[in-house]
């Protein structure tokens, strides 16, 4: 071991956290023996819920403490409703939750508009930013968007004009 | 106040939010002065954490001022310059008085797999973050952690995460003195799991990623050899080959979900989200270590399921260690490392951006834009 440690005097600090007990290390070291007698705990004061918090169907109950940022409403929230009917080991639980996180965005867009604001997708998407470190993306991207577009355009066109 | 507001995949903005409440005896608000943006954030911000609501504020690294407390707090004072762990734990539980502060019962209802986290979804309990102005902290009590006085906000800030993340990595590797270690990543996490490689005794460390200056950088900051995976055929066979066609006694995967390097990954588990992120980096791990040897997973991965080589596991008798890091419980040890000049984070941090361009901010980290290792986001009133 100090013949080791001669090999590393390089290194600040080589070796200074050695533990020959730690096998096994965390998180299951700290185990004790008072799950057998039951998991009890005394339980922290219950938050108050002013608005609607899902919870898991994997627990009987709200933890004692809780986020509200953002509660479940419109069509994505009844998709998370939906969601949580099912437990975390289901897919009926974690789709219906991706779906309801794009519908949100979608919803996000209608606010917005609602609201009288027009969402800079330019700005929200920090191209400001990959336009000074990395321009030729840039271009690469808007000629990709730009082709596509033209492609499908000619495409839907000639189909149009074959119909007539 | 000011706030991040994501808004939809890659599209994120600041914006006027509502103040934060009290909404509990045991929390306390505290107006940010650093947070940052974490690799596991990306996660979020490309849409693969389901039940990340558009509105939501993202950011579990952050310090700041304590401005308000709770009936209930004893112990921490308005005006105390705190370091806030990403975990929200009560402290009380079967599981916190077992130290698992990353998996507390009383601070998430909406999944039982993971505990409260700040600004890190519904999936871990709905709370807003600290890339704002101010935030919310519950059991303020217990988590929040004063600053000592002799300590640079800039490490203090990456206490919250970085550091003991990386730290319970190489711990988890249960590394005996002269293993080798392998450590998939060079993002921040990597980074300082190779650096605490060292302080468990072992005897090479190997960094494995794509990225040409991050390779170059943990060369220095981590005294370790450093290869790039798009310049070796196969990392697989290279870890092989460099340990007497053994495998590696330890293996770190400090990617998680975005990995890149196989592209029916990339496709199924970031494009197409078939799987819960791209898990190639485990993947590696798991076939690179040797027969007995140990994974240790500290990659944050989405709550479904991933492609991952399981019969290798089985077969080459693999044991795989995992956990959100407990942050509460390294904080000690890790201020003492700090204290001692053993570990110094803030060379880590490449760019400090003002909270008001947080969009451009998550891009130049998203895309590894001007050299980008590690961002802080300065709110204006951080009087930093």
């Amino acid at each position: 071991m100090d013949k080791l440690a001669q090999k590393y005097t390089h290194i600040n600090g080589w070796g200074i956290d050695i533990d020959p007990k730690n096998d096994p290390t965390y998180p299951i070291k700290k185990r004790t023996n008072e799950e057998q007698e039951g998991y009890t705990w005394q339980r922290p004061a219950q938050q108050q819920s002013h608005v609607e918090v899902l919870h898991s169907i994997e627990r009987p109950n709200l933890s004692a403490t809780f986020g509200t940022s953002v509660p479940p409403r419109g069509l994505s929230g009844q998709l998370r409703r939906y969601a949580f009917k099912y437990s975390e080991s289901h897919y009926g639980h974690w789709l219906p939750l991706l779906l309801a996180d794009r519908v949100a965005a979608v919803e996000g867009i209608v606010a917005d508009l609602k609201q009288g604001r027009i969402p800079d997708f330019f700005a929200e998407k920090g191209r400001k930013a990959e336009w000074k470190y990395n321009p030729q993306r840039v271009v690469i991207r808007v000629a990709v968007t730009v082709a596509v577009a033209t492609a499908a355009w000619a495409f839907f066109n000639s189909k149009r004009k074959g119909h007539e | 106040m000011l706030a991040m507001n994501y808004r939809g995949p890659q599209r994120v903005r600041i914006d006027n939010k509502p103040m934060p409440q009290i909404q509990h005896p045991e929390d306390a608000i505290v107006r940010v002065t650093r947070s940052c943006i974490c690799g596991s954030d990306l996660h979020l911000y490309n849409g693969n954490v389901p039940d990340t609501r558009p509105g939501s504020t993202f950011g579990h690294e952050f310090i700041g001022v304590v401005e308000e407390v709770g009936a209930d707090i004893r112990q921490l004072k308005v005006g105390d310059m705190v370091m806030v762990p990403f975990n929200i734990a009560c402290g009380k539980c079967a599981f916190c008085r077992q130290e698992l502060y990353g998996n507390c019962h009383e601070s998430n209802p909406e999944a039982t797999a993971v505990g409260g986290i700040f600004g890190y979804s519904h999936t871990a309990g709905g709370y807003d973050g600290g890339q704002a102005e101010y935030v919310r902290v519950p059991y303020a009590d217990f988590g929040p952690t004063v600053i000592p006085d002799w300590m640079h906000p800039d490490d203090a800030v990456l206490l919250t995460d970085v550091v003991p993340t990386g730290y319970q990595a190489a711990e988890m590797g249960g590394i005996q003195p002269g293993d080798t270690v392998v450590v998939f990543g060079a993002g921040p996490i990597g980074i300082m799991a190779a650096k605490c490689a060292w302080l468990f005794g072992a005897g090479r460390v190997i960094v494995i990623d794509q990225e040409e200056y991050r390779l170059e950088f943990v060369r220095n900051f981590a005294q370790c050899e450093a290869y790039n995976f798009r310049s070796i055929e196969d990392p697989v066979v290279f870890i092989k080959k460099t340990t007497d066609w053994m495998g590696a006694d330890v293996c770190i995967d400090a990617v998680g979900a975005e990995a890149a390097g196989n592209a029916l990954n990339t496709l199924t588990g970031r494009k197409m989200l078939l799987q819960a992120g791209s898990s190639t980096a485990l993947h590696w791990a798991i076939n690179s270590v040797k027969k007995g040897g140990v994974v240790s997973i500290v990659g944050v991965y989405g709550p479904t399921d991933n492609l991952i080589p399981i019969g290798n596991v089985v077969n080459k008798g693999i044991t795989i260690r995992a956990n959100q890091a407990s942050v509460k419980r390294l904080l000690p040890r890790l201020i003492e490392h700090i204290r001692n000049g053993i570990l110094d984070p803030k060379a880590m941090i490449t760019h400090r951006i003002p909270l008001e361009e947080v969009a451009d901010a998550y891009r130049i980290f998203s895309d590894k834009l001007d050299n980008c290792i590690k961002t802080v986001l300065i709110p204006p009133k951080s009087n930093a």
